[in-house]
């Protein structure tokens, strides 16, 4: 079990998601993490990683028209961006707070839209920006860094 | 305590999984109903105990590396949910009790949440 990837090729990983696609976020986490797994990146890592993925793709399939993933595995560490054409967010502090959710009754019946997915994110995340424009759409990065002394020593 | 024990204690069915994967040993359960709350607090190793029945139940057990999922109040999973946690290696249950008390008769036996 490694921290960092030096030695491994950089790799890209891209998945569409629909409107209203609901399971394909799961999907994302579940291929992302066994793809992550056979690199053998670290579990908690690797958790981290696919949390992300499941709750920034789950927001893109509840609140955009379309989207996509894409999930870039770096020497220093993996980003996670999602773009999507959509609704967009009005506050991005407020749909920072825990509880908040403009999620549908048919969503909450899922086991979503408590209002958890982007503070869960952020946990998650070393660095996390979210860029939207309402109407229009939102993208978000998030990056989760490998630890920097294994970092520096396999530099 | 083993899987099959669990079983037999909760009064539960098995919907998927051989004798080999109820042999498995529980030592930990997590109970909710929220998905976010799973990818939050689900510790690896433990026993799943939920309501809901749709697919993203057996991804989240299976990106948190849940050992089982109990299904409660009587509830079943769609066949192609049975289906993927099957794929997924992760033995699915079904029973009649709720969740409340399936959990009191876990505490009893000594199981207990990953905070304790």
């Amino acid at each position: 079990m490694v921290d960092s990837l030096a030695y491994t090729p950089q790799i890209t990983l891209e998945f569409e998601i629909g409107e209203k696609d609901f399971f394909v976020a799961g999907e994302c986490a579940s291929r992302v993490k066994k793809t992550l797994q056979q690199l053998g990146l670290k579990q908690d890592i690797i958790k981290r990683i696919a949390i992300i993925i499941y709750e920034a793709a789950m927001n893109v399939a509840i609140h955009a028209t379309s989207g996509r993933l894409v999930v870039h595995v770096e020497p220093d560490g993996i980003t996670i961006r999602t773009e999507d054409v959509g609704a967009g967010i009005e506050d991005i502090n407020l749909a920072m707070k825990e509880g908040y959710s403009t999620a549908s009754y048919e969503i909450r019946e899922m086991g979503f839209g408590a209002g958890m997915g982007l503070s869960n994110i952020k946990q998650c995340s070393d660095d996390l920006n979210i860029e939207s424009r309402v109407g229009v759409g939102t993208t978000l990065n998030a990056r989760v860094f490998f630890k920097d002394e294994r970092r520096h020593e396999d530099a | 305590m083993t899987l099959k024990e669990v079983q037999e204690l909760l009064e539960a069915h098995v919907l998927c999984g051989n004798d080999e994967c109820l042999e498995r040993g529980v030592r930990v359960c997590f109970a909710c109903d929220l998905i976010s709350e799973m990818l939050l607090y689900l510790k690896p190793h433990s026993l799943l105990i939920t309501s809901l029945t749709n697919a993203h139940v057996i991804h989240a057990a299976q990106v948190m590396d849940a050992k089982a999922v109990l299904f409660v109040g009587g509830r079943r999973p769609d066949e192609s949910v049975v289906r993927s946690g099957e794929l997924n290696k992760i033995p699915l249950l079904t029973t009649a009790l709720l969740t409340f008390d399936c959990c009191g008769r876990l505490y009893e036996k000594g199981i207990r949440g990953d905070k304790q």
